[in-house]
């Protein structure tokens, strides 16, 4: 109890501010986008969820949606502007194509955007269900809360190896994905 | 960067917009090179959504490849549909019974309305005005519940097939499309209150980007641009194909050649696809969806799993796909940017030799770079909005 | 459907024309690769024809059908006023794919042909700006051939972060990076 308490207390504090109050940076290529928009609308309003109003630049965003297929040609520009958002960052991979590659195996695509940068959460689907998307952003926000997002774990990784004195193995829960 | 402009040399300021564009238009690269806020010469790179369209048809059966074909124009994707299968057909050499023809007719005016409410919606937004896009996604999500009832799924449908359509309407489909359409219409009106006399709306799009005539015919133009810039010419019209020319319709002709007759066409292309609704629903007969030859369409279900002539051949032509003629076709019909067509070429085996995908909206953007040279850099994204470019359709 | 085009074609280009069809109704003419600026630009400028729009042009392989001349590139003419199209093929050999450019009747053949060359590596004489349109410029290859295999990607950026496939590695996930021949 004492120091260890508060911080952990503060950094759930901090964590439920994050995930009620995530800046999409909506970076829409294909169809998938056509679902964005319907999520965006009134009847799947995903401004309850306070992910409310499209950042349309990296530095004002916090969270990457990569909605649709993403080229070999937009691979570049993708990591351009991952590596804009400032941290703390997280990613949500909408859509087959953005996941894997979906049915476009060919020369152009990416067979997913986690070859490029690091993913929290995927939604398969081609084009996912609002629903699907809602409940993937549900999920985020448990991942935020808890503090397991790729860039929230380095963070809090390296304080804790900055504190025992070690280089320690990173451990944790593996990546699960929407439905 | 410093160049001549009438005699004199000037700094020129590079501005990107793009490829990773706010809108939700795709990925379009646009190299702008400004004197202050005027366009001197303006580069436009496409190609950030290719994705190998017509090398995964040459891998496919012909069947196969219309889930890529919902993929090309994806906010109408009933309409590709309908192309693919139409020119599959033509190579053939078969026609789809009638019902399937008012069905394909139906649903392909709903794509279209829904695809003309996304450009009013996107059109609207990106100029500062949020309230009309609210209002179209209500309504489009009306549509694509009906298509979703018809079809399975609210986007991206695959639901026409080489001979037909795969399933027939729903029980009470009818009374509940012609219940929907007022409620569209409304939301038309709305929109039309809203936008079409507002001052603000007219400055940016009265007398921008105007494009005569024979510039749009020679950049390949079609479609609601074409129309806009005052050529009568629409497919549906012009050569009709499956029902449309027993359908009572106008087709809207622009004057000025300027973003606010396009948009006005497309406005107005709304009602009269609500029209031909209508009447489509009105006079559909009953009758089967699907040909009856056994070398083009899937056998029954029921027949499929117990006898074994049906089981072979749905083998067969899952694994080896139809088999067309050797020959090549090349067929057209109007989607939500205009003529969409098809070029195929077939050895006589399951695979094409090649599938070509004309696109509407590629020609439409070729023409950009010469319409926004000489104007603002406000003005590129009406004048852009209004060439209504789809990734899917014009990188394919 | 009556073979007006194709008729007057014929009378005007007899020595030019290697084979006409109209297979399902569509009117085709193949016609050699040297007359081809004079047939578009006569199809184009003649009153009773006036093909004004060039309405797609795109280009095939036959290489898996052992065609000799390998490719053809086959123009879609449509005239707006009297409402009649012709394709217009032309074969084109492997060994030198060159073809002349339309940029001067047609400003849509600007792009069209790019794309050609981008996809198919035929070149077109008298273009402009004759580069990369769909794919990138540090691409190597022309990918709708039929020689090009469909899933050979050329990525232009890869994830380099040693961290991250040291943890799936250690998780027993891992994933070797894709290579430039994969």
């Amino acid at each position: 109890m004492g120091l260890e308490f508060a911080t952990g207390r503060l950094a759930d504090a901090v964590n439920w501010a994050r995930k009620f109050s995530l800046f999409q940076y909506p970076f829409v290529t294909a169809c998938c986008g056509m679902e964005y928009m319907a999520l965006w609308g009134p009847r799947y309003d995903v401004a309850r969820f306070g992910a409310e109003f499209p950042r349309f630049s990296p530095r004002q965003a916090d969270m990457l949606m990569v909605v649709g297929t993403v080229t070999e040609r937009q691979g570049p520009v993708l990591k351009r502007i991952y590596e804009q958002i400032t941290e703390p960052k997280w990613v949500i991979s909408f859509g087959v194509c953005a996941s894997s590659g979906g049915f476009y195996q060919n020369y152009a695509t990416m067979p997913g955007i986690d070859h490029v940068i690091p993913v929290d959460v995927y939604i398969p689907g081609c084009p996912p269900r609002p629903e699907a998307v809602l409940d993937a952003l549900i999920m985020l926000q448990e991942k935020i809360q808890g503090g397991r997002g790729w860039s929230q774990r380095q963070y809090w990784l390296e304080r804790e190896r900055e504190r025992l004195g070690l280089g320690g193995e990173i451990s944790g829960s593996g990546q699960r994905s929407a439905t | 960067m410093t160049t001549t402009h009438d005699g004199e040399t000037q700094d020129l300021t590079l501005v990107n917009m793009g490829p990773s564009h706010p809108a939700m238009h795709g990925t379009i690269h646009l190299k702008l090179q400004l004197a202050g806020e005027r366009i001197e010469h303006a580069e436009v790179n496409i190609g950030y959504l290719h994705r190998g369209f017509e090398k995964e048809a040459e891998a496919h059966c012909w069947q196969q490849i219309f889930p890529y074909t919902d993929r090309l124009n994806y906010v109408s994707p009933m309409l590709n549909n309908v192309g693919y299968a139409m020119a599959v057909e033509k190579l053939l050499g078969v026609t789809a019974p009638e019902r399937a023809q008012y069905i394909r007719v139906i649903v392909g005016e709903i794509a279209r309305i829904s695809d003309h409410l996304t450009y009013m919606a996107a059109q609207t937004m990106e100029m500062g005005a949020f309230t009309p896009y609210f209002y179209v996604m209500k309504g489009r999500d009306w549509l694509w519940d009906l298509l979703e009832e018809i079809s399975g799924a609210r986007l991206t449908h695959s639901y026409v097939r080489i001979g037909g359509v795969a399933w027939d309407m729903p029980e009470g489909f009818k009374d509940r499309a012609l219940a929907l359409l007022p409620r569209i219409d409304q939301i038309v009106v709305e929109l039309d209150k809203l936008m079409t006399r507002n001052r603000i709306f007219l400055d940016r799009m009265q007398d921008i980007a105007v494009v005569s005539a024979e510039d749009a015919v020679s950049y390949g133009w079609t479609g609601p641009c074409l129309r806009g810039s005052g050529v009568a010419y629409d497919v549906r019209k012009a050569h009709p194909y499956l029902i449309y020319d027993r359908m009572d319709f106008e087709i809207p002709i622009g004057t000025d050649g300027d973003n606010m007759d396009r948009y006005m066409v497309r406005m107005e292309e709304m009602r009269q696809s609500m029209r031909i609704i209508s009447q489509a629903l009105e006079q559909i007969p009953p009758g089967p969806i699907l040909i009856d030859d056994k070398l083009v369409v899937l056998p029954k279900k029921a027949a499929t799993y117990n006898t074994i002539e049906e089981m072979i051949n749905h083998f067969k032509l899952v694994i080896d796909g139809i088999r067309p003629p050797r020959g090549e076709v090349y067929s057209y019909s109007e989607a939500g940017n205009g003529e969409l067509g098809f070029y195929l070429v077939s050895d006589g085996t399951g695979r094409p030799v090649k599938c070509r995908v004309r696109p509407p909206c590629f020609m439409g953007m070729a023409a950009v770079e010469h319409m926004i040279t000489g104007h603002m850099v406000a003005d590129v994204i009406p004048t852009f909005d209004t060439i209504n470019m789809i990734g899917g359709e014009c990188d394919r | 459907m009556s073979r007006t085009v194709l008729d007057k074609l014929r009378q005007r280009f007899e020595a030019s024309i290697i084979e006409t069809h109209d297979f399902r109704g569509d009117e085709t003419a193949t016609i050699r690769r040297e007359a081809l600026l004079e047939v578009v630009t006569w199809l184009k400028e003649r009153n009773d024809l006036e093909l004004d729009m060039l309405t797609d042009m795109t280009a095939v392989d036959y290489l898996e059908q052992g065609n000799d001349p390998r490719f053809q590139v086959v123009y879609h003419l449509y005239s707006v006023s009297k409402s009649h199209r012709v394709r217009i093929k032309v074969p084109v050999p492997q060994d030198d794919p060159v073809v002349d450019s339309l940029c001067q009747l047609y400003k849509i053949a600007n792009w069209l042909e790019r794309e050609i060359w981008d996809m198919y590596g035929i070149r077109f004489k008298g273009h402009p700006n004759l580069k990369r349109i769909l794919l990138y410029e540090e691409f190597v290859g022309h990918p709708l051939r039929k020689d090009y295999p469909k899933e050979r990607r050329q990525p232009l950026i890869r994830r380099p972060e040693p961290e991250i496939a040291q943890v799936l590695a250690r998780r027993g996930k891992a994933r070797p990076l894709p290579t430039a021949t994969e």
